[in-house]
């Protein structure tokens, strides 16, 4: 009987080190809900500040102040959430022993910023034309295929929300004129909700 | 019960040395210091199980300088890969049989 229990123990060992080796698990739930949280508040302000102008839901003729004041905003809104996103994910990674910076967190960033860089040069292009409306629908999706191809090296449950940003851009694709409310639903409500989910699936469980 | 366990490799019975292969067997290339950093054990444990892998032609060696520090990456050979699967193919019918 002790041998058994022994051949069990070897195959949880093998599981477990062949996930710890290849996949950055240190993924907080936390980082989700508090990004998802600032994408909401910096949609709110950017409504705010459309409604002032009233400009919402056109989408022709930008004004320079507006442009500039629009690309504050979502800069701001990137640099806090991927600031949050590496405070949780560090806090969780010395939690769970494993470094941030190790060859599993370099492969996820490499998979994640591929499609990430390459949609970022996309919307600039569509700017570019002009095609404006455009652009909420095109990060949506993109930032969605990054989640996919990322989710081979983390947690597997990011290749859902991945599913799920790639249909809402579509959808926000034929509803050009609501972007900021498509915008909002993907990277605010999305993350806030599965961030809860994952907080609750991993991270409670270990506190 | 003979014919079950023939196939459980005695080179795999150690928890280390079956942590290696269990690496190796889903990365490319692994160096010295991530085995140990995963596995946590020491320089002299982890080098000495190494070697015993190694002596079974298991595991690939490929040494390596960065900068001046010598860097040693690890790699499952074709014969380790073939051993390893077989390892846990025994387990797994020991497993099956035991429920029955």
């Amino acid at each position: 009987m002790d041998q058994d229990k022994e051949h069990l123990l070897q195959l949880q060992e093998i599981r477990s080190l062949m996930e710890r080796s290849t996949k950055f698990i240190s993924l907080s739930g936390l980082s989700g809900i508090v990004a998802g949280g600032i994408a909401l508040a910096g949609a709110a302000v950017q409504y705010w500040y459309m409604e002032k102008e009233g400009r919402y839901m056109s989408c022709i003729k930008l004004s320079q102040d507006f442009l500039l004041f629009s690309i504050a905003n979502f800069l701001g809104i990137l640099i806090l959430a991927v600031l949050s996103a590496y405070y949780f994910t560090q806090k969780k990674a010395k939690k769970n022993n494993q470094s941030l910076w190790d060859a599993s967190s370099k492969r996820l960033l490499l998979n994640l910023a591929t499609p990430l860089a390459s949609g970022g040069a996309f919307c600039g292009v569509l700017y570019f034309y002009g095609l404006i409306g455009l652009l909420a629908p095109a990060s949506l999706i993109f930032y969605g295929i990054a989640l996919v191809n990322g989710s081979n090296y983390t947690l597997r449950d990011i290749r859902n929300l991945g599913f799920a940003e790639i249909a809402l851009g579509f959808i926000c694709a034929f509803n050009i004129g609501y972007g900021l409310l498509f915008w909002a639903l993907g990277f605010g409500v999305l993350h806030i909700a599965y961030g809860i989910v994952m907080y609750y699936k991993y991270d409670r469980v270990q506190e | 019960m003979k014919n079950i366990i023939q196939n459980i490799n005695k080179a795999f019975e150690n928890r280390i040395r079956l942590g290696v292969m269990s690496i190796l067997m889903v990365n490319d290339w692994v160096d010295f210091n991530t085995l140990k950093e995963l596995l946590q054990v020491t320089d002299g444990n982890l080098a000495s199980h190494i070697t015993a892998l190694e002596k079974e032609e298991y595991i690939q060696v490929r040494k390596a300088f960065i900068g001046k520090k010598p860097n040693t990456s690890f790699a499952v050979s074709k014969t380790g890969r073939k051993a390893f699967q077989e390892h846990l193919d025994a387990l797994e019918n020991l497993i099956n049989s035991k429920k029955q």
